[in-house]
């Protein structure tokens, strides 16, 4: 009973069985990290909802409904809103380009009527989800040809490169791995693996003359040395380390933490909001929120892993890692082991765009659970 | 063609093969981020602690008020007052620092000059620091900005202390002022107090004297402040200890009395009490007003003070010097009747000759003063007595007696910037210019003239050594808060009684019996007569032609060559209590200092002024009293 008939897989489920078949303890996870955030969000307020923690309790709501909405749709309604989303979020983000204000010193909001929205958000989830039915119509073999290669790369290539010039790094490096992992996982040859990233580690030094802006490479030289400035672009890294660094073992308590407090951490409530918990919860709390973090990926492996068809398999991989680039980032730039780049904690930073792309995913992600036994075939002729 | 072929299944262990590689990768990446948290929070969690600690928490100095400086009777004469000023936080001025100081002139009045000092010490600035836009302002002023306070971002009102002496010009020279330390003061003084903006040490006067004593030790308040450097709360404090109070031996109404008295002329008075050399004024005119430094002094003000010829930042009492002219015969005169010439009989004719140098009295013009002897040398000041008397004693034994009698020596009094004067020796000159010294020379320094020199409070000195017979050594500081100064007994003077009576009898005569210099200027009120001695000093040397074609007289002489005027008094003369020395610049009219002189001895007499019960802080030891046993 390895695989069903085709036949088979075209019976539909009623929303009461696909409600019954969510993934329950799944979505208990997500709500207590996102509880975690709230929490973090009323800390750095001083003690206060307003200004960020209501907000962000009444987006996740909203994003907590939008998942379970997504969660109930059709995979292969998906498959079949793939390439639409993916030109969709392409225009918008030329949108940006041609019409978008600037904030934060970038151009990355796009305001259509009272909504303004980051269209480089959308095209992360657009992005996966068209590489992943793109690939689910490739064998191994075919993935790996060359004429073949180029669609996917081109795919990655046109939104990556509108947000690079936005500017938005943090953004352009999630694109560039969720689109490489999505190759990766589709079978893409080590043979075309292995010289790419040799490829790069050599591009790294024509890259730093003449694609990063001054702003990035004032970035790196302050990673690499963050005392030679640490009352100027240091000071984020610095204050960072001194405050998840001073929450020790345990922590200083909740509502005890005086960096974020006292506004030594610049973004408190945005990128370096992870900072605020070390201090306030301390190496076992950090330690805890990993453990739950893992959990959630372990959980998106497994669903992946069940999926039954390729594209589903993709889809739910691409959206895990994408969770996990995040994650991985963040981290590592809050404990000064990369550069500052704008890369948000999911579902714990203050921001709206981030936390309904987030849901959304995770949505994705249960859809792929609810409809794991639905079979799609892999030549178009075959797709609704 | 089948919907599912093998390419199916063999995409899909692909697949699972490269997921759980992805999962590898991602338990490594995990693992990467719990030994990096291992490492801050666990191995340097101690170290990070004590930085986000230091991020917290701020020392702030808390300013000492200063101790004040009270007059013998406990009156104030420099005290602390509150300082209403408006000062401003550029961080916090969110429509910027230019429109809010703008708005501030709108409502109080300020000066381009200020406003170019307040932009400038905000660029010179933290963000977060308090920058004075304007201080001292007046109660309508502080009171009309408070009200606006709303409509000023940035812009906060404060309350200071700055040093305030009610007294203004009167007391300038005795109490110096304060002013911000400068760039060598603060090298010099390791306090950290100095370099506090807004601090002001003692310059000149007690004010520098007595600064360290009077400045306290600072205090400091623990406080938790944001990344702006704002303050959120206090979390301790450490009380500091406030500056100590100076009293002074000075008597302020006497002080503003000779000061008033001498307003109009360039000059210097000092009254003392013979028996303790207690300084009971010490004026010096013109002055300056004090609180202009510790407000801020204008470029124009200053330059005004440096350039007038009368030099109001002289204190003339201490740091004047002036040949003290004939009130020099005093010394003169003891050390005549000590040295065998009391008996001294000299005919006056107006001058003497000596080898081919005529020197001549100041009656040359009426015949001189006839036959003279001591106690009429005195009263009549006549120089051809003197002339005898160096010639005979020799500079030696007159420089003694004026060294007995405080001069050629700094007195030692509390307050800086005193001169020593001069009193030539014939060692001295032959050191110094390589030539013996010459009879002539000695003439000359008998009447008070040639290379002697003196200050005021010498002379003063001289008085009261004279009057009381001890070596009294003069003081104006009695107590630094709770201490007593110390003071020690005067010595006996090395004259004899018979030669102090002598000269307490020329100097009687010379105010209180006709034909004495100062008879016309003495103290009529029975009980209060004064004793004394004029002098009167060439500041340029009078030509042959000029003696010949009559004087000028010293009105129609520019006022810088104009004589000296000079007097030494003390009263009263059957008991002798107060002693004065008065000196006036270039006087137009002769003996201002002499009238000036006697109002003043008048005054402090008529005040009664030694026997009022003082006003020191009364110390337990003293309190107590002698134990029963």
């Amino acid at each position: 009973m390895i695989s069903r008939p085709y036949a088979a897989a075209r019976r539909t489920l009623s929303i009461v069985d696909k409600l019954y078949e969510v993934n329950w303890g799944l979505v208990l996870l997500i709500t207590i990290i996102a509880c975690v955030g709230f929490a973090m969000l009323y800390s750095v307020a001083g003690g206060s909802f307003s200004p960020w923690a209501g907000k962000q309790m009444l987006r996740f709501v909203v994003g907590f409904v939008l998942m379970i909405v997504v969660a109930m749709v059709d995979i292969r309604r998906w498959l079949s809103l793939a390439y639409p989303a993916y030109i969709v979020s392409l225009v918008l983000l030329v949108g940006v380009v041609v019409a978008g204000h600037v904030g934060l010193g970038a151009q990355r909001w796009l305001a259509l009527g009272p909504i303004e929205i980051q269209p480089s958000e959308l095209m992360k989830i657009a992005l996966i989800m068209a590489l992943a039915r793109f690939l689910h119509g490739q064998s191994v073999e075919e993935v790996s040809k060359p004429l073949r290669l180029i669609i996917p790369l081109v795919m990655i290539a046109l939104p990556a490169g509108l947000v690079a010039i936005q500017p938005n790094l943090g953004t352009t490096i999630i694109l560039v791995l969720d689109g490489a992992a999505l190759l990766f996982l589709a079978g893409l040859s080590w043979w075309w693996i292995l010289p790419t990233l040799g490829a790069v580690v050599a591009a790294v030094p024509l890259a730093w003359r003449f694609v990063l802006h001054d702003y990035q490479k004032a970035r790196v030289m302050t990673f690499l040395n963050p005392e030679s400035d640490a009352l100027g672009a240091g000071w984020n890294i610095t204050q960072a380390k001194i405050a998840i660094g001073s929450g020790g073992a345990a922590g200083k308590g909740f509502l005890q933490g005086t960096q974020s407090r006292l506004n030594f951490l610049p973004e408190k409530e945005t990128d370096f909001i992870f900072t605020n918990y070390g201090e306030e919860f301390g190496f076992v709390g950090c330690i805890a929120l990993l453990i739950l973090f893992s959990v959630v990926i372990g959980y998106g492996i497994q669903i992946s892993m069940s999926a039954r068809s390729q594209f589903a398999r993709l889809l739910s991989m691409g959206i895990t890692l994408n969770f996990f680039f995040y994650i991985m980032i963040n981290g590592a730039m809050v404990m000064g082991l990369i550069p500052v780049v704008g890369i948000p904690m999911p579902l714990i930073s203050y921001g709206g765009s981030a936390m309904l792309t987030v849901l959304f995913g995770f949505g994705l992600l249960l859809s792929v659970h609810v409809h794991r036994q639905v079979e799609i075939p892999r030549h178009s002729a075959g797709i609704i | 063609m089948p919907l599912f072929d093998g390419k199916d299944k063999s995409r899909y262990a692909t697949f699972t093969r490269r997921t759980l590689m992805m999962g590898g990768g991602v338990a490594g990446v995990f693992l990467v981020l719990a030994g990096r948290l291992y490492q801050l929070q666990i191995e340097n969690g101690d170290e990070y602690r004590t930085e986000a600690e230091a991020n917290r928490v701020s020392q702030r100095v808390i300013f000492p008020p200063r101790g004040r400086i009270l007059d013998r009777f406990g009156n104030e004469l420099a005290t602390n007052r509150r300082n209403y000023r408006v000062v401003i936080v550029p961080e916090q001025a969110t429509d910027g620092v230019q429109s809010a100081i703008d708005a501030v002139g709108r409502i109080i009045e300020l000066t381009p000059r200020q406003r170019e000092k307040v932009l400038h010490d905000i660029a010179q600035n933290k963000k977060f620091a308090q920058i004075p836009i304007a201080e001292n302002l007046s109660w309508d002023e502080f009171a009309r900005l408070n009200l606006h306070l709303p409509y000023l971002p940035g812009v906060q009102p404060d309350v200071g202390t700055t040093r305030a002496y009610p007294y203004g010009a009167e007391m300038s020279h005795l109490l110096g002022y304060v002013a911000p330390p400068t760039q060598a003061d603060q090298e010099k003084d390791s306090d950290p107090l100095l370099a506090q903006p807004g601090f002001h040490i003692g310059k000149r006067g007690i004010e520098k004297a007595y600064d360290v004593q009077m400045r306290g030790k600072a205090g400091a308040s623990r406080v938790e402040v944001n990344a702006y450097g704002r303050v959120i709360r206090e979390l301790s404090t450490l009380p500091g200890q406030a500056g100590e109070d100076v009293y002074l031996t000075i008597d302020c109404q006497l002080q503003r009395f000779a000061e008033e008295r001498l307003a109009a002329e360039s000059a210097a008075c000092i009254v003392m009490d013979v028996e303790t050399g207690d300084v009971l004024a010490l004026a010096s005119t013109p002055g300056f007003d004090p609180n202009l430094f510790n407000v801020g002094i204008s470029n124009d003000q200053w330059k005004a003070l440096t350039t007038d010829d009368r030099k109001p930042l002289l204190n003339k009492a201490v740091g004047g010097v002036y040949p003290p002219g004939s009130t020099f015969k005093t010394a003169m005169a003891l050390a005549a009747v000590d040295n065998g010439l009391e008996d001294l009989q000299v005919n006056c004719t107006g001058s003497m000759t000596l080898g081919n140098h005529v020197f001549h009295c100041w009656k040359w013009k009426t015949g001189g003063h006839g036959h003279v002897d001591l106690h009429k040398a005195v009263q009549q000041s006549c120089d051809i007595f003197f002339y005898e008397v160096a010639r005979r004693l020799g500079i030696d034994k007159m420089a003694a007696a004026a060294k007995a009698l405080g001069l050629g020596a700094e007195t030692g009094i509390e307050i800086p910037g005193e001169l020593s004067g001069f009193i030539p020796t014939s060692a001295w000159k032959l050191a110094r210019y390589g030539v013996p010294w010459q009879v002539g020379d000695s003439l000359s320094a008998g009447i008070g003239q040639g290379y002697v020199l003196a200050t005021p409070l010498q002379l003063c000195v001289q008085a009261a050594r004279i009057a009381g017979g001890k070596a009294v050594v003069p003081r104006v500081v009695h107590d630094v808060g709770a201490a007593r100064q110390p003071r020690v007994p005067p010595a006996a003077l090395p004259f004899s009684q018979k030669a102090l009576d002598m000269v307490r009898s020329g100097m009687d005569a010379v105010a209180n019996v006709p034909g004495g210099t100062a008879y016309a200027w003495r103290i009529t009120q029975p009980g209060y007569e004064m004793a004394g001695k004029t002098g009167t000093a060439q500041v340029r040397v009078i030509t042959k032609a000029e003696r010949e074609s009559g004087l000028r007289s010293e009105a129609s002489l520019p006022w810088d060559l104009r004589e000296n005027g000079l007097y030494i008094a003390f009263a009263p003369v059957s008991q002798p209590r107060y002693a004065c020395a008065c000196i006036v610049e270039h006087n137009a009219a002769p003996h201002i200092q002499v009238q000036a002189a006697r109002d003043i001895l008048l005054f402090a007499q008529q005040r009664n002024l030694l026997q009022t019960p003082t006003g020191y802080p009364v110390h337990a030891a003293q309190a107590a009293g002698p134990k029963r046993t």
